[in-house]
This record gives C-alpha cells, sequence and structure tokens, in this order.
C-alpha cells in the first residue's frame, strides 16, 4: 500500500498542498498574535468594503475596459454588495446607474453589456437585479417587462434550453438567467418553461452535481443555477436530490471554503455557488424525505406520482387559474415561507471563517483566496456566501441569527437573501409587491 | 489574414482606406456609472467598429476592424497601469476562471459581427481556426472564443475533426482541467466524430495525474458514448477492475469513488451485488488510512440493502475512537458515528445521515 508514498505528487496534490499551507499559515497567525490584533482580523471591515465598492461605481480605470461588455455585472455586483452591508447609494449615484442600465435596455428588449449593445442573457439578468437591489419606483418602473418577455421567448431554443444571445451558447447559465428574471418580473409562463427540465436533468452528471453542458464536469455555479431554475419551474422533485446532497457537502475542504468542482481549489466565490446550494435544499427537506422513503422502499426515487404532487408544493396549489404566468409566479415568493427544519448541511462556521480570514483583505474588498487580488464579482459571491452561512441556522427569514451562528462580533451580520435569485430579501419582497399589482 | 498587417500602425483615422467612415461614438449618457476611461486607441477601434456595424457593411476592412477590437479587449493590449488598475487586471488577464465564465472579455456583438461577414466574404474558415488559437493563447477561459471556435468548426464539418482535438490537447496539456477545452472536445466527439484514440488519451492524462476529475469526467463520457465501445454495460466489468486499481493506488482519491459509483448508475442493485465494490471497501477499511470514502460508500451500501460480514463489523469496529458509543445498534450507525468523528466538517452532514437512515439497514 505504502508504495503509493515514493511516486512524485502530481500536479493537483502539488497546487492543493500549497494552497492549504498559505490558508492554514493564516489561520495560525490569528491564533499567534494578541486579543485586539485577533479582533481586527475576525471583524468585518464595511468601512473600507464600502469604499472600495463606490469608487467602482464612480470610476474605473483603463484596464476595465475588457469587462466594457459586463457593465451591468459590475452594476449589481456593486450595489449588491453594498447592499448585503446594510447601506445604500446616494440619490445621484441612483439616478446615473438607473439611466446607465435604461440606455443598456435594447428597443426589443432585454438589456446588453452597454449602450447599443447586442441583449445578452446575463446582462439582462445581472442589470434587472441591480435595479431590483436599487429598488423605489423610478428604477422598478424602468424595466419594460413585456420586451422582457420577448427577448426571452427569441432565445428560448427548441430544445427546450436558452441560448445567451442571439446563436449563442446554451448551458444551464442561461436557464437560470432567463428563468430568474421571468420569476421575479412574474412572466413566467409553459412556453418559456417547456423543456427546461428536461435539459437540466439532462446535466445531473453521474457525481451527482450538476454540469453547464450534458456530459461536461459537475460544477458548482452550474450546480446551483441548476437546482434554483428547477425549483423555480416547480420541478425540483425530478432531480436527485440526494446525490446532488452527497456530491455537494464533499466540496467544502479543510480550509472551510467551498471548491467548485473535485480535486479542484477552494475559491471564495463558491462560498455563495456551493452555500447557496445548501440554503435551497434546506427547505425542500419534504421532496428529500420522500425521495429517500421511496429508496427505501425499493422504489426509483425520481419518477412518483407521490412526489410530483408535493413539489412545486406551494405555486401549483390552487390551479385553477390555468393562465401562464400564475401557474408560477409565486413560486419564487412562497419558497420563502418553507420553514428550514433541516440543520445546514455544511460546516457554517468554518465557511465564514475562510471568507473573513482568507478571502476578506483588510484594505477594502475580498478575493478568490490567500495570494489573489481582488475584484467586484469576488467581493459580491463572498459576501452572499457570508450572508447564507450566517443564516443558515434561521428557521425563518424573520428571526435574527443567535450569535453563536455568526463567525467573529455579531455586528459582522450581514442582510438576508433570497437564495433563488440573490438579491435582499427586503428588496425582493418590494420588488414582488411591485410587479405583482403593476 | 494578419489582424495588422507589417507596419501599420496607424490609427485608423489616418488611414486611407477608412477616410470615407465617419466613426460612431458610444452613447454613454451624460452620467454614466461604471464608466471606463478608455484609451484613445481602443476609443477609436469601437468607433469605427460601431461605424460599420450601423451600416451593416460586410467587408474586408471591417472584418479587419472586428480583428482589432478583439484583439484590444481581449487582452493583449498593455498599458501602464495605477495600482488600484493593477489588482484587478491582473485578475482579468491572469487566469480567473470564475470572472471568464460570468464576464465575456469581449462584446458578443463584435464576434456575432465578425461571423456575419465571415459569410458574406466566404472566407476561408481554416484561416480563422489559426485566428482563434492566437486570440486564444492569451485567453482559454474566454466564453466568446470557444463559441466563436465552435461556429467556425461546425461549418467546416469533419475536416475540422483532427484540428479541433490537437488544438483542445494543446490547451490542456497546460491546464488539464480547463472546462470550456473539455466543454469543446466533447461537442467536437459527438458532432465530428474522432472517438478511436479517446479512452487512452484519458488512459495517459490518469496516468499524469490520477487526481484529474475532469478526466475522470472525460472517462465516463467515452465509455458511455463511443460508437466504438458498446456502451456502459458492456464497459463496466473493465471499467471496475481500472477504477478499483486507481482507488487501491489512493484511496483518498474522490474522484474513483464517485466513478465507481456512477459506473452503476439507475442499477443500484447490480452495485450492491459486485463484490469488488464491497471488497475494495473493505480493503481500504483494513489499512485504517484514508479511510472516508471508504466509509461513505459502505455507508450507501447499506442503504441500499448490503449485508455486511463479520469482516465489515471488525474493520468498522477497529476505527472506532474510545469516546464513541461502543453500543451502536447496527453498523450502519456505528458508520455514521465513526464518520461524525473523523470528517468534523462534515459532521452535520453525518448526523442527518444517521438520522435518516432507512428502518431495515444492518
Amino acid at each position: 500500500m505504502d508504495s503509493s508514498e515514493t511516486q512524485s505528487p502530481t500536479v493537483t496534490q502539488r497546487e492543493q498542498w500549497m494552497v492549504e499551507s498559505q490558508v492554514f499559515q493564516m489561520y495560525e497567525l490569528l491564533s499567534s498574535v494578541p486579543r485586539n490584533a485577533q479582533s481586527v482580523l475576525l471583524e468585518l471591515q464595511r468601512d473600507k468594503h464600502i469604499e472600495f465598492l463606490t469608487n467602482g461605481l464612480r470610476q474605473l480605470g483603463p484596464s476595465f475596459c475588457v469587462l466594457d461588455a459586463n457593465r451591468p455585472w459590475l452594476c449589481y455586483w456593486i450595489l449588491h454588495s453594498i447592499a448585503l452591508l446594510g447601506d445604500s447609494v446616494d440619490d445621484e449615484l441612483e439616478n446615473n446607474t438607473i439611466d446607465f442600465l435604461s440606455r443598456c435596455q435594447d428597443p426589443n428588449g432585454g438589456y446588453g453589456g452597454g449602450p447599443g449593445q447586442m441583449p445578452h442573457l446575463a446582462t439582462t439578468y445581472a442589470a434587472i437585479n441591480a435595479l431590483i437591489t436599487l429598488g423605489g419606483h423610478r428604477s422598478l418602473s424602468s424595466i419594460n417587462r413585456g420586451k422582457v418577455y420577448t427577448f426571452l421567448r427569441r432565445m428560448k431554443d427548441p430544445s427546450g434550453a436558452f441560448r445567451m444571445h442571439d446563436a449563442g451558447e446554451m448551458d444551464v447559465r442561461a436557464c437560470y438567467t432567463a428563468i430568474s428574471v421571468a420569476s421575479v418580473l412574474t412572466i413566467l409562463d409553459d412556453e418559456l418553461v417547456k423543456g427546461v427540465g428536461n435539459f437540466i436533468l439532462s446535466c445531473q452528471t453521474y457525481e451527482g452535481g450538476i454540469s453547464g453542458e450534458p456530459g461536461s464536469e459537475a460544477h458548482g455555479g452550474y450546480t446551483f443555477c441548476g437546482l434554483a431554475t428547477m425549483v423555480l419551474i416547480g420541478e425540483v422533485n425530478r432531480l436527485d436530490l440526494t446525490s446532488l446532497i452527497d456530491w455537494v457537502v464533499f466540496r467544502q475542504g479543510v480550509e472551510g471554503g467551498f471548491q467548485g468542482r473535485t480535486n479542484k481549489l477552494v475559491d471564495g466565490c463558491y462560498s455563495f455557488w456551493q452555500g447557496g446550494v445548501f440554503a435551497l435544499i434546506q427547505k425542500l427537506h419534504s421532496i428529500i424525505e420522500e425521495q429517500l422513503r421511496l429508496l427505501d422502499a425499493g422504489g426509483s426515487a425520481i419518477d412518483s406520482p407521490q412526489l410530483a404532487s408535493i413539489s412545486c408544493h406551494s405555486g401549483k396549489r390552487g390551479l385553477h387559474d390555468t393562465s401562464g404566468s400564475a401557474k408560477f409566479s409565486n413560486i419564487g415568493f412562497n419558497f420563502l415561507k418553507e420553514p428550514a427544519e433541516m440543520e445546514p448541511l455544511f460546516h457554517s462556521i468554518a465557511l465564514q471563517q475562510y471568507i473573513i480570514l482568507c478571502s476578506q483583505l483588510q484594505e477594502g474588498g475580498f478575493r478568490d483566496k490567500p495570494g489573489k487580488h481582488r475584484d467586484y464579482y469576488h467581493t459580491c459571491y463572498c459576501l452572499s456566501g457570508l450572508s447564507v452561512a450566517q443564516y443558515s441556522y434561521s428557521k425563518d427569514a424573520d428571526s435574527p441569527p443567535l450569535p453563536r451562528a455568526v463567525f467573529g462580533p455579531y455586528s459582522n451580520l450581514l442582510e438576508p437573501i433570497h437564495p433563488l435569485y440573490n438579491v435582499i430579501l427586503d428588496l425582493y419582497h418590494e420588488a414582488h409587491e411591485f410587479f405583482s399589482t403593476s | 489574414m494578419e489582424w495588422k498587417e507589417e507596419g501599420e500602425e496607424r490609427p485608423l483615422s489616418q488611414r486611407p482606406e477608412w477616410s470615407d467612415v465617419t466613426p460612431v461614438p458610444q452613447d454613454d449618457g451624460p452620467n454614466p456609472v461604471v464608466p471606463i476611461a478608455y484609451k484613445d486607441d481602443f476609443t477609436e477601434t469601437m468607433d469605427y467598429f460601431r461605424a460599420v456595424y450601423f451600416a451593416d457593411e460586410r467587408s474586408l476592412r471591417s472584418l479587419h476592424v472586428t480583428a482589432e477590437a478583439i484583439h484590444m479587449n481581449a487582452g493583449n493590449y498593455t498599458v501602464t497601469l495605477s495600482n488600484l488598475d493593477f489588482d484587478f487586471a491582473e485578475n482579468l488577464f491572469l487566469e480567473n476562471e470564475a470572472i471568464g465564465r460570468i464576464a465575456s472579455r469581449v462584446e458578443a456583438v463584435v464576434w456575432h459581427f465578425r461571423r456575419l461577414i465571415l459569410e458574406a466574404l466566404n472566407a476561408d474558415l481554416h484561416e480563422e481556426l489559426n485566428f482563434i488559437k492566437k486570440v486564444a493563447n492569451g485567453n482559454p477561459k474566454n466564453y466568446q472564443i470557444w463559441h466563436h471556435r465552435r461556429w467556425v468548426a461546425e461549418k467546416l464539418g469533419s475536416d475540422a475533426t483532427s484540428k479541433e482535438l490537437d488544438f483542445t490537447k494543446k490547451i490542456l496539456s497546460l491546464d488539464a482541467k480547463n472546462y470550456h477545452a473539455w466543454s469543446h472536445r466533447q461537442w467536437v466527439l459527438q458532432e465530428l466524430g474522432g472517438w478511436e484514440d479517446e479512452l487512452d488519451y484519458c488512459k495517459q492524462l490518469l496516468e499524469d495525474d490520477i487526481f484529474n476529475n475532469s478526466a475522470w469526467n472525460q472517462r465516463y463520457f467515452v465509455i458511455t458514448k463511443s460508437p466504438f465501445l458498446g456502451g456502459l454495460e458492456a464497459m463496466r466489468e473493465s471499467e471496475v477492475n481500472y477504477t478499483v486499481g486507481a482507488i487501491i493506488a489512493k484511496p483518498e482519491n474522490e474522484s474513483p469513488w464517485r466513478y465507481l459509483r456512477g459506473l452503476y448508475k439507475d442499477d443500484a442493485q447490480s452495485w450492491v451485488n459486485d463484490p469488488q465494490v464491497s471488497s475494495v471497501c473493505l480493503t481500504v477499511l483494513s489499512a485504517k488510512r484514508n479511510t472516508v470514502f471508504a466509509l461513505s460508500t459502505l455507508l450507501d451500501l447499506l442503504c441500499h440493502g448490503f449485508q455486511p460480514s463479520q469482516d465489515f463489523i471488525n474493520a468498522v469496529d477497529a476505527l472506532k475512537t474510545p469516546d464513541l458509543d461502543q453500543s451502536d445498534s447496527n453498523l450502519a450507525t456505528a458508520v455514521c458515528s465513526v464518520l461524525g468523528h473523523m470528517d468534523p466538517m462534515r459532521v452535520n452532514y453525518w448526523a442527518w445521515r444517521k438520522n435518516k437512515l432507512p428502518a431495515q439497514t444492518a
């Protein structure tokens, strides 16, 4: 058995050991410094983060031209991060952002990466989430829902999946951005939903996680997108949830953070993509129970009539109104009412520890891992993951977490999110109210 | 078709072949947010791009300006950077899989228009593959580039097969887990063929790095889909042998354990009944090193009705620490207890599994 020890380490092993040693160095640093220095390290550097974020909204340097195609993403990453920290932007910046995003809106529907650019599903998702995060009448009414619907229909492929843009790539990410947007704007209907479930099912791999396209490797980003989409269309019971859970629990490594794929390196952004999966799982316990019960009885866990009836226990109830959008429009809303009956299946404190001690920079912003540079994408998803972890022991959205659920001082507590859309819960409610009544 | 002709360094506004074109500036509005302070030559290139795009001019010079825009936006662009810029820039120009995944580095419309021009000009698409190769070199994680490559390969059909397999192999030799490269490679195999050597290729990658989960995933893809191999059931026995060997060599490697389970997808009974599966668990458990996946697999077997021999009970007993309840009523419960202790990151998961054990588990 020990002959394996004489072989030289592989690339995977070498890279993993390097990251582990850097991470453990940071954890050891914490235990070796005096008390007052310790408390600085454990603290969320709110002011520094807000400064980093607001600067980003106001002015970006020449190197940012490579993100020229994705300014709505920058808006969302920055605004959502500011909102998670419980802060907001001033009126001028808010109005400028609404105006800017309106210019990104294509006359035929959807949002492009910048003014005059071709509309794209990802930037549409980012723009709409950014506008919901700004909140208020002016922001929400700037969204032309009818045109967005037209755009989504145009992006729909006969196979059931969605294309990112005209003649663009088709994958689980495209499905999520389309369905999420349609759901939150209450324009989701049978035409948009048909075939999506089949496509996502074909992307659940032998490992249990979900890939971007059929045949590709199980991946955290796509697993979140796939699972959230299946919930939103009322077909989550069709996934093999027990093997999905078994895959995702093993994505949390010794560092405390999550990796995106088996045998790859930890990355702060997966705090949300993988961590968010757990937030969704916690509310699906009755479906999971049923799948386990069917396995126990020797049947197939998946194709069960009992499951279909439990599946979308919210939106599909009282289906007297068979018109398109009523069927799906309350799934996202009712999902929140499901109590979280299970304890979180991941190690919430270990994840928070990784985010605060390894991803957070004292000068503001968050990064993938020690040795990498900060950026707005990682800032957004590290904070989103931190929020998910802090609220993971809360049975319902209304009760604030107990102090022991929060790593570091209780003042580290962030705002809670809606785990299906990744927008602040209160802002989601405001938007839901607005779109349901208009 | 070089993207920049030799010695052609003059800005577009000074080149005679562009003298009849009025550049179109970007309409950011009076108060843009996330404004990007563009360098002058980038602004100029994009202004000329917009001019030909809105005029729908599908000509050689249009093709030329898309190439310039692609190169500038794709990061082959040196600038002097302030500290703040460099923070972000390094992340962009260097490998950042996550950012590459969400934020396409080049405007989709530039690539889209380039495709329209290529069609209109009936351009040599083999040349286009070369163009993409150069751009991809600096940007192996950019969606637009891979999507464009797929479009070109589709047009060329099976003429492109060996080029595409070579191209992805080259990218994978630099980064054996590049997600885009693997997706593209799978697409090529399914649409254009070339399966003959793929299982060997997987074998070679796994010899280089037995922990490469992408290679395991590709192996699964090949054995289930290759028209030369007869399908999962036909391949199962030889694959189980291969996988068991990999497990014994490195029991801490998660990939082969999941692969082994995958070989019995949709046929749990055969998985439970295969003596090689339970036997590899026992072997690893008895060695008492790196036992987490062996225990987890044993737990799953038990949940599916596996009847353990005394050897298994003894092996798990030997892993118990003194503080654990020595009188666990059955093996599955004992396994959950051991795992809860041995694998603390997943303590909540093992507690949940213990709680959800089917009634009649041994």
